[in-house]
C-alpha cells in the first residue's frame, strides 16, 4: 500500500501548444487557441469556433516516427504524443523496472476514421485497416504499444467529458491499493464531424469565443487535444529519489442521476463528488485555493456548477478559474488537460484567468478570477462532469 | 482485507439466459454467423413509452440491472460500474449515417445523446436514482474485466457493500457488415455444433448484456466468491502456459486445484491457439469449458463466461453443451477463466465455491 500518490510527469498536447512549456506560456500570456475550423470540411465551419491542434496527421506520423500506412485514429497519435512527453518528462528509462499500467480515456476514440470511411469501406479495401481502429479501447492500445507497456493493466474509461478525470481517480487508487506502482493516466479526444454535429443538434454550441460563467454565455467550442501524467508511489520516489510535481491528493466520483445530458439545477452530482474528494483528502473547504472548474460555457453547466460551489464553498469560494476559453472543451480529455493546469498553477503558484467574462450572472454573485494572479497555492481542485450524470472532482497538492 | 461474492446474476444472451431458475435447460442452436439476443419481455421491467425510446443495448442493460438487484434482493446499491467494447452502436450509426447522408443536415439529437458509451450506466443510475460511483469501461474484451477489478478493490477495502457491474454490447448492421468484410466474422456458414472445430478465420458474432452484484458480505442467493482477476494488454503466444501457472501460484494453486477451465474460444483458427497452448498442455486433464458457440464472439461475451462459472458453482452441474472435453468432473470448488480476443486484452479470472 502506498499513501501517497505522486505525480512525476506530464503531457500534454492542446490549441494552445504542443508540449507542457507552451501550454504554459499561454495560460500565463492570456492567449487562447480558439479559432475557424481548419482541418474538418463542415457545413458549420461559419458557425462555429473551435480549439485545434494544429499539427496535421500526417505531422503527428513523423513526430511519432510510424509509417504513413498505419491504422491510428487522430485519438491514437496525439494521445501517443502527449504520452510520451509525460514518460519523458519522468524520466522513465527502463518501462519494466516497476509494475507499470496505462489508463486512458476518450469518448471519441476512432471515429475520425469510421466517419471518413463510412461507405467507402464496402466500397474498396483501401483503408479496411482502420475498422478495427473505430472501437475506444484501440487508442490506448497503440499508446501502450507507443510506450513500451506490454503484458500489463491497461485500460479505457468512457465517461463523457468526466473520463480523465475518473482515469486521474482510477490510477491513483491503484497504486494506493498496490496493485501498480507506476501508472499512466490521461486522455485523448480528437476533433470529429460526429461530436460537432452532435453538439450543434443539442444547440449548446457558441458561434463564437466561448464564455465561461458569463451571463451572456452562448454555449461551448469543441477543442481537440490529450494529456497524460505520470503517477508514481512512494517506494519509487524513495528508492529513485525523483523529483516530485505534485500529489493526487483526493477524488470523488458520483453521479446526478437526473437527465441524461442535462445537469441537475442545484448541481447534486457535481456537490457530492467535491465532498467526497475533500473527504478522501482529509481537507476542508479553506484548505482548497483554487479551483480550475469544469466551467463549458453552456447555460446549463455553469449555473449547476457555480451552484454547487456555493453549496460546497458557501458564497465566498476561492477564485475559480475555467481554461475551457482557452483551449475549448476537449470532451474524455478535459480532466487530463486541467489536470496538468493544475499541476502548472501549483509549481508556478499561479492562477489562470477565467477568459471572456464580461457580465455577472444573475443567479448568484460568485465571480471567476479575471486576472492571471500570483498565490501562493498549496491545494488545488479541478472538476469534470459530463452526460450520464457523471460527476468527477479530483484534489491535486503541492506536499503529500 | 474483505472477501468479494458475486450475490447475483442477470443474463441476456442469444439463448434463453435470462430466466434464473434456469441453466441452459433448452439450448438455441444457431446455423448463422450473426446471433441475435433472446430478449425478455421488456415491458415486465420498464414502461413501454420508455422502452421504445432505448435502443437495444440499453434495454438489455438496464433489464439486466433491474434482474441482478432482485436477486440480490436490493433498491439500490453503493456503485454502478457498466462495460461495453463498441458502446452503443446503434445510435452511433443511426446518427454518423444520418450525418453522411444528409450532409449535416436535419439531425435530432436523440441517438447522438444516446450514442455516449456511458448511456447504459447513466441510465441505470437514472432508473434507481443511484448517485453514487459511476463508471464505464470500453476497453475492447477487458471491459468488463476492468469492471470486477474495479468493485473488487472497492469491496476489499470496504470503500461499497453492494456494486452493481455488468458488461453489454448491441449488433448494428453497418458495424456487422464492417467485420465480415475484414472477416472477424466467419464466411461460411456454421452452427453451434461446429464452431469450436472449425479450422477458419473470424468467429461468429453475438450480442448481450450480462449483469452481476458484487458484495462483500455473503448471502443466501451468493454463487462464488471471486478470488482474482488479472488483466494482460498483450500476452505472446509462449507466454500463455508461464503466466497462467503463475496467476495459480499467486492464488496458492495448481493446475491439479482447479475443477474446471472456461476458455474464450471462439473458432477462429488464428486465435484460438492461445487456448490451445493451455488445452494441449497444463489442462489436458482438467475439465474444459467453452461458451461462445452459443452466443457469439463479442467484446463483453466474457461476463456470460462468468455467469457459466457462477452457475456451475452454485449448481454444482455442468451442462453438456459446454464441455469441450469430459473429464466426468462431478464437484466443482475452483473455476479458472481465461479469455482474449484477437490476442489482445487477455484476462485471467479465478472463482470459488462460497
Amino acid at each position: 500500500m502506498s499513501k501517497g500518490v505522486a505525480i512525476t510527469g506530464m503531457g500534454i498536447i492542446s490549441a494552445i501548444g504542443n508540449n507542457v512549456a507552451e501550454n504554459f506560456q499561454s495560460l500565463v500570456e492570456g492567449k487562447k487557441g480558439i479559432s475557424r475550423i481548419s482541418k474538418i470540411d463542415t457545413i458549420h465551419k461559419d458557425d462555429i469556433m473551435v480549439g485545434e491542434i494544429a499539427y496535421t496527421n500526417s505531422e503527428l506520423e513523423q513526430l511519432l516516427g510510424i509509417s504513413s500506412v498505419n491504422n491510428y485514429s487522430r485519438t491514437g497519435l496525439i494521445g501517443a504524443l502527449a504520452a510520451k512527453e509525460a514518460v519523458s518528462n519522468a524520466g522513465i528509462k527502463d518501462m519494466n523496472a516497476y509494475k507499470t499500467g496505462l489508463i486512458s480515456a476518450t469518448s471519441v476514440g476512432g471515429m475520425d476514421m469510421t466517419e471518413k470511411y463510412y461507405y467507402n469501406y464496402l466500397e474498396n479495401d483501401t483503408n479496411h485497416r482502420y475498422i478495427e481502429s473505430h472501437h475506444a479501447g484501440d487508442s490506448t492500445q497503440k499508446i501502450a504499444e507507443q510506450l513500451g507497456i506490454d503484458k500489463s493493466l491497461v485500460t479505457t474509461i468512457s465517461t463523457a467529458c468526466s473520463s480523465a478525470a475518473n482515469a486521474i481517480m482510477l490510477g491513483a487508487r491503484l497504486i494506493k491499493s498496490g496493485q501498480l506502482d507506476r501508472v499512466i493516466v490521461g486522455g485523448s479526444d480528437c476533433m470529429s464531424k460526429f461530436t460537432i454535429n452532435g453538439f450543434k443538434t443539442l444547440m449548446i454550441l457558441s458561434d463564437t469565443y466561448n464564455t465561461p460563467f458569463d451571463e451572456n454565455r452562448k454555449g461551448l467550442n469543441l477543442g481537440e487535444a490529450a494529456a497524460f501524467l505520470v503517477l508514481e508511489s512512494d517506494a519509487i520516489i524513495k528508492a529513485e529519489n525523483k523529483t516530485v510535481l505534485g500529489y493526487v491528493k483526493g477524488y470523488g466520483n458520483a453521479n446526478d442521476a437526473f437527465h441524461q445530458t442535462a445537469s441537475s439545477d442545484h448541481g447534486d452530482g457535481a456537490t457530492l463528488a467535491m465532498e467526497k474528494a475533500l473527504e478522501v483528502a482529509n481537507l476542508t473547504v479553506k484548505d482548497i485555493d483554487y479551483i480550475n472548474a469544469h466551467g463549458t460555457a453552456t447555460g446549463n453547466n455553469d449555473l449547476s456548477e457555480g451552484r454547487a460551489i456555493i453549496r460546497v464553498f458557501g458564497n465566498t469560494p476561492p477564485e475559480f478559474s475555467s481554461t475551457k476559453a482557452y483551449t475549448g472543451h476537449t470532451l474524455a480529455a478535459a480532466g487530463a488537460i486541467e489536470a496538468v493546469y493544475s499541476v502548472l498553477a501549483l509549481q508556478n503558484n499561479v492562477i489562470y484567468p477565467n477568459l471572456n467574462f464580461k457580465t455577472q450572472m444573475k443567479e448568484f454573485n460568485i465571480t471567476p478570477q479575471l486576472k492571471l494572479k500570483e498565490k501562493k497555492l498549496k491545494t488545488v481542485m479541478s472538476n469534470s462532469f459530463g452526460f450520464g450524470g457523471n460527476c468527477s472532482t479530483v484534489i491535486f497538492s503541492k506536499e503529500q | 482485507m474483505k472477501k468479494v461474492y458475486i450475490n447475483s446474476v442477470a443474463s441476456i444472451t442469444p439463448q434463453k439466459t435470462f430466466d434464473n431458475s434456469e441453466f441452459l435447460d433448452e439450448v438455441i442452436i444457431h446455423d448463422n454467423q450473426v446471433v441475435s439476443a433472446v430478449e425478455p419481455v421488456y415491458k415486465d421491467y420498464i414502461p413501454p413509452a420508455a422502452a421504445r425510446r432505448m435502443a437495444k443495448g440499453i434495454k438489455m442493460g438496464v433489464v439486466a440491472s433491474k434482474i441482478a438487484l432482485q436477486e440480490a434482493g436490493l433498491e439500490n446499491v453503493d456503485a454502478i460500474i457498466t462495460g461495453t467494447g463498441m458502446g452503443c452502436l446503434r445510435d452511433s450509426e443511426k446518427f454518423l449515417s444520418g450525418i453522411i447522408d444528409n450532409n449535416e443536415q436535419f439531425l435530432t439529437p436523440t441517438s447522438f445523446i444516446q450514442s455516449t458509451h456511458n448511456t447504459v450506466g447513466g441510465q441505470i443510475a437514472l432508473e434507481l436514482q443511484c448517485k453514487g460511483y459511476n463508471f464505464t469501461y470500453v476497453h475492447g474484451s477487458n471491459s468488463f474485466e476492468s469492471t470486477l477489478l474495479d468493485a473488487k478493490l472497492q469491496l476489499e477495502l470496504n470503500e461499497a457493500e453492494n456494486i452493481l457491474i455488468g458488461g453489454v454490447d448491441e449488433l448494428a448492421d453497418h458495424t456487422t457488415k464492417l467485420h465480415e468484410l475484414i472477416h472477424h466474422i466467419k464466411k461460411e456458414d456454421i452452427t453451434t455444433n461446429t464452431l469450436l472445430g472449425s479450422k477458419t478465420k473470424g468467429s461468429i458474432f453475438g450480442e448481450g448484456a450480462n449483469f452481476f452484484v458484487l458484495s462483500n458480505k455473503e448471502q443466501e442467493s451468493s454463487y462464488a466468491e471471486v478470488v482474482s482477476v488479472k488483466m494482460y494488454n498483450t500476452l505472446p503466444l509462449n507466454d500463455v502456459v508461464q503466466t497462467t501457472l503463475s496467476f495459480l501460484k499467486e492464488n496458492n494453486l495448481t493446475t491439479k486445484d482447479l475443477d474446471a477451465v472456461v476458455l474464450g474460444n471462439n473458432g477462429d483458427v488464428e486465435f484460438d491457439r492461445f487456448y490451445n497452448e493451455l488445452t494441449s498442455d497444463i489442462f489436458s486433464n482438467t475439465q474444459q469449458v467453452c461458451y461462445k458457440h452459443l452466443i457469439g464472439e463479442f467484446n463483453t461475451a466474457s461476463p456470460f463466461g462468468v455467469w457459466i462459472a457462477s452457475k456451475i458453482l452454485k449448481t454444482q452441474t455442468l451442462p453438456d453443451i459446454l464441455k469441450l472435453n469430459n473429464k466426468g468432473t462431478s464437484s466443482f470448488k475452483h473455476i479458472l477463466l481465461y479469455n482474449q480476443y484477437r490476442g489482445e486484452n487477455h484476462s485471467f479470472t479465478l472463482l470459488k465455491t462460497c
